[in-house]
């Protein structure tokens, strides 16, 4: 995911055997990886990825997951401000409370959408009487992807802060400048990796989100039916089909991943 | 009850090992209820994968098969019948196969799974499920089609989509759904829910939701009929039993839960 961390200047060594466990967890990562290369077929590879369906189970994935990274910034940067610096009590039940969806199943927060956005739903019935309908549609989708994604923006922007620590941040308060001039010029630049790889993070998760959009959106070419959704399909018809797609997201997540570690993303976890 | 290569599969074998085991020691208590049976001492255990609509039924038909058979136990996976079909090729190991279609049975055949022919057991169709009490008044499947009536079907690529196809094209009835799930449960959800307006399941899953869904037949189901095949498989450690359990299924006791289920007969 990142550049190997420079070690301390310090030529510290590693035990030998260290690598041993850590080539076995290489391997359990990368053979399965290779599994799905050897299964293609090959002749009938670039139809399958180049089919109606596949080319719009794509776009709709990388639009869908774009807007959730979106959403996820809009929201995430002033959550993980407000856990990193202020202080008030039951912030950390707050916080255990944000991040539960980095450890819940899919189909439970699809569940929970579903009784929230839903047309029978806390808020859904309101909007439904406003002329919204959610249902069915991309921004279900959307809500779905930005759920599950926003624990993943938060935790890795307030950890950056967190060891970017507020040394910079008082002296310029000092200096005389205002909070919202703080947070813009000395908060927020400090902290770009980390909300580079936050971003990251929630566009891979929402780009792989599977049972909240399956439970709450539905599946319709186009619409709702996003590339993991698509592969869970064409397995029951086209094995071939869905392996050939499978190597599509990979492909998808690993340039991702590249392009992002290419310009020394460091993650701060 | 989804057995792959996992834990879930090892806490599997273990409990089958367990159950015959048991089945061993118990044999001399039982030996006069197993002669009832007839043709010799049926024992040891009999893994089952079946169509995930057969949950209910099987599940009930296995009570009676350890009830008739004391001192054998009964194990079923339950899942989509083309994953089944897959695992069983891939090596799973199991006595009987119940497909929720003949093209999955197929499936089985040409590769060469069976121990004999796949018997015919049970038939299904498709109903229309609506919110209960039925809000949009839907009571034909052209209403289906009507603007201001979200629908939700199962996708043509699964057994469930392939007959909503087929009765579409004898209705003459285009339908716009607003969503094309992978799995008739998937859709029952959408309308248990309140999601959708209506939905296209099989009779048995619109019983199996009891009072939560209100159903409306509709005559163009009967265009798309599933039948239900049932075999012993080859590799089974067990045939005798595996038979046993799937003569339980085609005879009158096995009709008569179907029956109650909604399953037609063949």
């Amino acid at each position: 995911m990142t550049p190997a961390p420079r070690v301390g200047r310090l030529p510290i060594g590693i035990p030998a055997w260290i690598y041993l466990p850590a080539t076995t967890g290489a391997l359990f990562v990368v053979v399965p990886l290779a599994a799905i290369l050897l299964k293609i077929d090959w002749a009938n590879f670039v139809p399958l990825m180049t089919s109606e369906s596949s080319r719009s189970a794509l776009l709709l994935s990388v639009k869908t997951a774009s807007a959730s990274t979106v959403v996820c910034v809009l929201l995430g940067v002033p959550m993980a401000v407000v856990l990193a610096r202020a202080d008030f009590p039951g912030r950390s039940v707050l916080r255990a409370l944000v991040l539960l969806p980095l450890v819940l199943p899919p189909v439970v927060a699809g569940i929970a959408l579903l009784y929230t956005f839903g047309r029978m739903g806390l808020l859904g019935g309101h909007l439904e009487t406003l002329g919204v309908r959610i249902a069915f549609s991309t921004t279900a989708v959307v809500l779905a992807q930005s759920f599950v994604s926003l624990p993943f923006l938060v935790v890795s922007l307030e950890g950056a802060l967190r060891t970017a620590g507020t040394q910079y941040e008082n002296i310029a308060a000092t200096l005389g400048a205002r909070p919202t001039m703080v947070l813009r010029t000395v908060t927020l630049p400090l902290v770009t990796p980390g909300l580079k790889a936050g971003a990251v993070l929630a566009f891979a998760r929402s780009l792989g989100e599977f049972g909240a959009t399956l439970t709450f959106a539905g599946s319709l070419q186009g619409v709702t039916r996003t590339l993991p959704l698509d592969i869970y399909l064409q397995r029951e018809a086209d094995p071939q089909a869905a392996v050939a797609l499978s190597l599509l997201l990979i492909m998808v997540t690993i340039l991702i991943v590249v392009t992002t570690a290419s310009r020394k993303l460091v993650v701060p976890l | 009850m989804r057995c792959t290569f996992d834990l879930g599969c090892a806490v599997l074998g273990v409990a089958a090992l367990v159950a015959g085991c048991s089945g061993l020691n118990s044999e001399s208590t039982s030996r006069s209820t197993t002669s009832v049976a007839g043709s010799g001492v049926i024992r040891g255990s009999v893994t089952v994968f079946a169509a995930a609509s057969l949950r209910s039924t099987f599940g009930k038909l296995g009570e009676q098969f350890r009830a008739a058979h004391i001192g054998t136990d009964i194990t079923f996976d339950f899942a989509g019948s083309s994953d089944l079909v897959t695992q069983l090729t891939h090596g799973a190991p199991a006595d009987v196969f119940a497909s929720a279609d003949e093209k999955n049975m197929t499936k089985a055949v040409d590769a060469t799974l069976l121990s004999g022919d796949p018997v015919k057991f049970a038939t299904n169709t498709l109903t229309i499920v609506t919110p209960k009490g039925n809000p949009k008044g839907v009571a034909s499947f052209a209403d289906l089609a009507k603007s201001g009536v979200s629908v939700v079907v199962c996708a043509p690529q699964v057994p469930c989509g392939s007959a909503t196809q087929k009765v579409e094209q004898i209705a003459g009835v285009k339908l716009t759904p607003v969503s094309e799930e992978s799995a008739v449960t998937d859709v029952l959800g959408k309308i248990t829910s309140g999601q959708a307006d209506a939905g296209l399941v099989y009779l048995t899953d619109a019983k199996g939701a009891g009072d939560a869904v209100s159903a409306v037949s509709f005559p163009e189901s009967g265009a798309a009929v599933n039948t239900y095949p049932i075999a012993v498989l080859k590799d089974s450690k067990n045939a005798k039993a595996a038979q046993a359990f799937v003569d339980l299924v085609t005879g009158p006791a096995g009709r008569k839960v179907l029956a109650e289920a909604g399953f037609g007969a063949p």
